[in-house]
């Protein structure tokens, strides 16, 4: 093989952060369900110890052999909602408790899908779920959820969205980094290896194998070699790297799945930043030309980045799936604190950028002091662009009692920090409580 | 399994005799080496084969300190890595 071939991949791991950021394993809880829910707890306990007892150590065994990086190793499972809704009980912190302890006897970093998909309309399991989401995230470590919101082919339930605001609210009171493991979701993916908005889809096979790449830094450096080139070369070389970065997630997938007896499902070809030197989203934005990220021109750049990323990763693996895209979470990208730091960049324009890149607002810390309407109706915006624009969107914002605009915040780790963000002050409640279903747009109607 | 051991760094007398004495207490074969300069880097590759049984964890800890004493970054990685990333 070609020393300058060696060299590269070499150097991609070494000094420019590429990691695997997840392999993710899919686990389907239908056969758990029972009407006892004790019974039901334990049997959902049995399942993931029994599925899932090897995929640390096999994730660590790949790491060893093949010098790559797995940042995290995690689970998902089928939406809680379908499977406590069997039971009688009201409150389903038990079955949250019950993912908590299993993620933490594997070692695995976070277990997806205690979730509720209420698009078209609820029932009274999600309807539980949902109440109990303040306490079930506060109460457990490991633990993300999500609701579906609102979709292409059946619009915007705007009831949920109203009480999801007011969820937002109530779980911020106990502790406002639950609001780190709770995401909103239009069009939610059913394979999305990555959190916290990962869940199992009711389609998914019983046990899968998911791996979601990164590579920020991978990208820039490439981009630091045709500086001043045209936007055609500059898209050929995300294009390029792009594909390296995605054969190495096909092949971690594929070296696990072996592994661990479990079919392969789909590599998420996503860029996604950490708060580390070097591994900004921001950074490739701020290399494509954009002074600072935020300025007229990113979002541009951005759609360019995420459509680039898509091809060249396209060809690079067998089935492509999850989010799939770039991610602009503000807290975790070094470059997007910086820049959300000086204002030059705002929640509105980030909410275009949500409109060309997977997936949406997201790790964004706002005042305390902000009405759960306003809330519900940043998320009510973000779905309605989702489900315009037939793609994922989502909303993960972190109200920090107590905290106002000029403040910061730290959640730590991968998390990292954050100013608190101004948001548009004027009211969205009359919007909001007017409750209801927002039709799904005329263009879904395709058979 | 059949790995490629590379060596980034400044270049100085005996990184490839000390590696190869390493590599050979711990019975790995060599298969191929080459050697250039890159980016103002000393680059050696080597194709190696590892027996089935080694301890990779083991293996790697003593390779990283090999290449700390001489101030160059040593990996050891399967080869299918880079084939997976370059080859169609």
């Amino acid at each position: 093989m070609d020393s300058k071939q060696i060299f590269e991949t070499s150097q991609m791991l070494s000094t420019e952060n590429l990691d695997i950021r997840t392999i993710t394993m899919g686990i389907s809880l239908f056969d758990c369900i029972d009407s006892d829910s004790d019974r039901a707890c334990q049997k959902i306990y049995d399942k993931i110890t029994t599925k899932a007892k090897d995929l640390v150590k096999v994730g660590k065994e790949i790491e060893t052999e093949y010098g790559i990086p797995i940042a995290n190793k995690r689970i998902t499972v089928t939406p809680i909602a379908f499977i406590a809704a069997a039971s009688k009980d009201q409150d389903y912190v038990k079955y949250a408790k019950t993912l908590d302890r299993a993620a933490q006897e594997q070692g695995i970093d976070f277990i997806g899908g205690y979730s509720a998909l209420v698009n078209k309309g609820d029932q009274q399991s999600s309807r539980n779920l949902i109440d109990s989401l303040p306490e079930a995230l506060s109460e457990t470590k490991y633990v993300c959820a999500s609701v579906n919101v609102g979709s292409t082919k059946s619009g915007i339930n705007m009831d949920a969205v109203k009480r999801i605001g007011e969820v937002v609210v109530e779980a911020s009171k106990l502790d406002y980094m639950t609001n780190a493991k709770l995401v909103t979701f239009c069009n939610a993916v059913e394979d999305n290896p990555f959190m916290a908005g990962g869940f199992h889809g009711v389609s998914e096979p019983d046990v899968v194998i998911n791996t979601g790449v990164s590579g920020p830094g991978v990208v820039k450096a490439a981009l630091e070699k045709v500086k001043g080139e045209s936007m055609d070369v500059v898209a050929e070389t995300i294009k390029k790297t792009a594909f390296k970065i995605t054969r190495m997630g096909q092949l971690v997938g594929t070296v696990a799945a072996d592994r661990l007896g479990v079919p392969f499902g789909i590599v998420d070809l996503s860029l996604a930043p950490t708060v580390a030197a070097g591994d900004s989203v921001a950074e490739v934005l701020e290399e494509i030309g954009v002074g600072q990220v935020g300025a007229h021109g990113t979002t541009a750049a951005l759609a360019m980045l995420n459509d680039a990323v898509k091809k060249g990763g396209i060809m690079a693996c067998s089935h492509v799936g999850g989010l799939s895209g770039a991610f602009i979470p503000v807290s975790e990208d070094a470059n997007m604190i910086d820049a959300a730091e000086n204002g030059t960049l705002t929640i509105s324009k980030l909410e275009a950028m949500t409109a060309v890149c997977s997936v949406g607002l997201d790790m964004i810390a706002i005042p305390g002091a902000t009405p759960a309407t306003t809330i519900s109706g940043m998320i009510a915006d973000e779905a309605a662009i989702g489900m315009i624009n037939n793609k994922t969107t989502a909303v993960r914002v972190i109200p920090v009692p107590g905290k106002d605009v000029g403040e910061e915040v730290d959640f730590g780790g991968l998390l990292g920090h954050a100013p608190i963000m101004p948001v548009n002050e004027a009211s969205s409640a009359d919007l909001i409580n007017r409750g209801g279903l927002i039709p799904a747009p005329v263009h879904s109607f395709k058979n | 399994m059949r790995a490629i051991l590379t060596a980034v760094g400044k270049d100085k007398v005996g990184i490839v005799a000390q590696i190869s004495q390493t590599l050979a207490d711990e019975e790995i074969n060599i298969l191929d080496v080459s050697q250039t300069l890159m980016a103002d880097n000393f680059v050696m590759t080597m194709m190696v084969k590892v027996p089935d049984n080694k301890d990779l964890s083991k293996l790697n800890d003593k390779l990283t300190a090999l290449g700390q004493k001489m101030d160059v970054e040593i990996n050891l990685r399967n080869e299918e890595l880079y084939s997976a990333m370059h080859d169609l």
